[in-house]
């Protein structure tokens, strides 16, 4: 049987070494796989993180040949190179041990910035219509699954910590451009400057799991903020 | 791998460096306008080969700089459009196209 040369990150903390692993390879293999493996009958002690193995929780998200992956719907073949694999942890987070990083500071950014459905009081005066702009503009944006992937591939985040990380800016335009939520001057407000750090890499777009583009979901921020900053009207986003 | 829009971020960045680098040279140059004669030197040394070879250089840095930059507002203020890699490969282009055509004028 055809073996896999596998490198896994193993330490706690900043502090570790990449180990080597022999894994049988196996027809439509997900990387996921390959962890499991290694876990269950090589090294029991090997730490990662992994819940609903379909791409629905975005848990099991790490870095595989150097880009952030979703481990669970990446197949061995579309990801090894001469049939090696180097599966880390994921950029930009602490790493707990081995595999598992600390997901609180991806989260607390969420969280400091409110980016959250906020009901109206009043329900819009017309009826929302999916083929509407707006709403369009808020559908490309909502099939975030919080995997962390996009804020792994950021370099935006690398260089500054301060920068909230493409999916809380993407969560932010899909809210700010949705009729029925009742703070959209105050996602606006929460994006401010951050958005502006953003440099356009795109490398979010390139490596989102689910086909996101929080580039342009950013660029349609910093419109909106630059607008409101020069006292311009508010007006529906558009994408 | 890095793709086109990091190259481009890259490119926009180093080339505006450079060409702050390069200012206070073109300033010391325009300083000595006030006196002919040594004007008249420094104009003399330019007619050399590689100095018009690294002039067509500050040419490719500065359209280099000038697509690059109008790309990022053209990003930031207009509709967002997918097609970013041919923005950039356009901006690179002129760039390129400047230089070029300043190296055809220079040995023409």
């Amino acid at each position: 049987m055809a073996m896999l040369e596998v490198e896994i990150w193993r330490g706690e903390g900043g502090d570790g070494a990449w180990r080597r692993y022999a894994v049988p390879h196996e027809a439509n293999q997900t990387v996921l796989d390959v962890v499991t493996h290694v876990q269950r009958y090589l090294d029991p002690s090997l730490a990662y993180r992994f819940a609903c193995r379909v791409g629905m929780c975005g848990s099991c998200a790490m870095s595989v040949n150097g880009r952030p992956r979703w481990t669970c719907r990446t197949h061995v073949s579309r990801a090894a190179r001469k049939g090696r694999l180097r599966i880390g942890p994921l950029r930009n987070l602490p790493v707990i041990r081995d595999l598992a990083v600390d997901m609180a500071p991806f989260f607390e950014k969420w969280r400091d910035a409110e980016a959250r459905f906020i009901p109206s009081k009043e329900p819009p005066e017309e009826p929302v219509r999916p083929d509407e702009p707006e709403r369009m503009a808020a559908d490309a944006g909502i099939e975030c699954i919080n995997c962390a992937v996009c804020y792994a591939a950021c370099d935006s985040v690398a260089w500054n910590p301060d920068y909230p990380g493409p999916a809380v800016l993407n969560r932010l335009w899909t809210l700010a451009n949705d009729r029925r939520d009742g703070d959209r001057d105050g996602h606006l407000d929460a994006a401010g400057a951050g958005c502006h750090l953003c440099r356009s890499h795109q490398e979010c777009a390139d490596a989102c799991p689910t086909g996101l583009n929080p580039t342009a979901a950013i660029a349609g921020l910093k419109r909106e903020v630059f607008r409101r900053a020069l006292g311009g009207r508010a007006r529906g986003p558009r994408q | 791998m890095r793709r086109g829009p990091w190259w481009a971020f890259l490119l926009h960045r180093l080339s505006g460096v450079a060409l702050a680098v390069f200012l206070p040279f073109h300033f010391l140059v325009l300083g000595l306008a006030v006196e002919r004669a040594r004007l008249d030197g420094v104009l003399d040394w330019t007619d050399n080969v590689w100095v018009k070879l690294a002039e067509a250089g500050l040419v490719v840095l500065l359209a280099l700089h000038l697509t690059g930059g109008l790309r990022v507002l053209l990003l930031e203020f207009g509709r967002w459009s997918d097609r970013q890699q041919s923005r950039i490969a356009v901006a690179g282009g002129l760039a390129l196209l400047a230089g070029f055509g300043f190296l055809a004028a220079a040995f023409a």
